[in-house]
């Protein structure tokens, strides 16, 4: 026993000095991307700064290098803190909860713990088999996903932590705001029966146990498997968004969508729900337009819908929901998600 | 041995179970694998987030997917 946990701490040892020794190396390469760039673009291939293509070109491959950059750091960080919760301690935290303080906790809760929303079903029986309201459930599973660690961090990196902190702020009120009313619907008869029959065994914690070693290395594959899932997506994405900053005319949106068109909002909420596995895409895309006069609350309110309201989460949930519930479920978030957006629009 | 992969057939679940053969293979042993999509059954272990990993009715992993290696180091030591 004494060897394995002198072996542990070793292994510990060995993994701090390699996230040190990483993120010195991450400082570095952040510090040296736009010089790097300036002079690729505008000095060895010759491109003119001033000209379309020397800025487009020259925007596609720094943005492309900083938010890959910034998606490596922020996602690693933000999977080893996670990993000191886990949907059974959420659970524990909120089973018995008033619904109040519950449902604001509930939807706090639903960005800090790891979540992936293809677990929503045996979450939401286990959080209703352990007595959690149906309101803070709800806003567990609608801020679980709406506030998502890559569409915040491409906001931080394309807008600036202003508007990045401000779509944290705007998801976690309609979490709240879109639980609460669901809470009080008194909607429990629209919840397939067999969800407070399921009995729970006594719950697994799998944060238990766990090393520094193992949490680096939970953030290292997290990592990986993202930018592997994502960079087809992000090089398009971005390199739409390089044609759109050099060749689209500046005020293309500004009269059709622009802030005082009221139903530019309910639009992109709308056209948000089919392009969920595209965030990553979608996001550089829009950063593009809102240069173009697209209003930011319209924007906010489009990546909401893109990131909340999925088909493929529907479907899953329809096994624990009854349709009824589906619809008013979809119905409230988008209403909140339309709020914001408008809110926004009227304050920026 | 029992080994069964909990979990709805989403992407981390069939990652969990290709690193449970290739765990397997690493550490030279046999056993049956079984896939188990039902919520009520994944339920029945106390499991709430997946993917997870029983191995003879006991759930050794969930909600993450460890690597290979580390799979075979939890198989060694049921």
């Amino acid at each position: 026993m004494q060897a394995t946990v002198a072996g542990a701490q070793r292994a510990d040892a060995r993994a701090w000095l390699l996230v040190a020794a990483a993120s010195a190396a991450w400082v570095a390469l952040y510090r040296t991307i736009l010089p790097l760039w300036d002079w690729l673009v505008y000095g060895v291939a010759g491109l003119d700064p001033a000209t379309r293509l020397g800025g487009a070109v020259h925007f596609f491959f720094y943005d492309v290098s900083k938010i890959l950059l910034l998606l490596t750091g922020i996602v690693f960080v933000v999977t080893v803190l996670r990993s000191f919760l886990s949907v059974e301690r959420t659970r524990a935290l909120l089973g018995g909860r008033r619904a109040g303080l519950g449902t604001v906790l509930g939807a706090v809760l639903g960005v800090a713990t790891p979540f992936c929303s293809c677990s929503a079903v045996p979450a939401f029986i286990g959080f209703v088999a352990a007595g959690v309201p149906l309101s803070a459930t709800m806003a567990f599973l609608i801020a679980s996903p709406m506030v998502d660690v890559v569409a915040v961090t491409l906001l931080y990196g394309l807008f600036g932590w202003q508007i990045a902190a401000l779509y944290v702020g705007a998801g976690l009120i309609v979490a709240v705001v879109a639980g609460t009313v669901l809470g009080r619907l008194r909607l429990e008869r629209f919840v397939e029966g067999f969800v407070f029959e399921t009995q729970v065994r006594g719950g697994v914690d799998p944060a238990l146990g766990l090393g520094w070693s193992d949490r680096f290395g939970m953030g290292r594959d997290e990592v990986g498997g993202i930018v592997r899932r994502i960079w087809p997506f992000l090089l398009v994405g971005i390199g739409l968004g390089a044609a759109i900053h050099g060749w689209l005319p500046e005020d293309l949106f500004a009269r059709v969508a622009g802030p005082d068109n009221p139903f530019a909002v309910p639009l992109a909420v709308v056209l948000g729900v089919p392009l969920y596995t595209n965030v990553v895409g979608v996001i550089p895309l829009v950063a593009a337009l809102q240069a173009k006069g697209l209003a930011m609350g319209t924007l906010l309110a489009f990546m909401m819908s893109v990131v909340a309201l999925s088909l493929p989460e529907m479907v899953l949930l329809r096994r624990v929901l009854k349709p009824q519930l589906i619809a008013v479920f979809v119905a409230i978030v988008a209403a909140g998600i339309v709020g914001v957006g408008i809110l926004f629009n009227a304050v920026l | 041995m029992n080994v069964k992969v909990l979990g709805s057939g989403c992407a981390n679940c069939q990652r969990l179970a290709a690193n449970v053969q290739l765990a397997l293979e690493h550490a030279g042993m046999t056993a049956e694998v079984e896939k188990v999509e039902d919520v009520a059954a994944i339920m029945g272990y106390g499991v709430t987030a997946t993917p997870a990993l029983v191995v003879d009715e006991r759930v050794l992993v969930s909600g993450r997917v460890p690597s290979p290696t580390q799979i075979a180091a939890l198989l060694r030591g049921v």
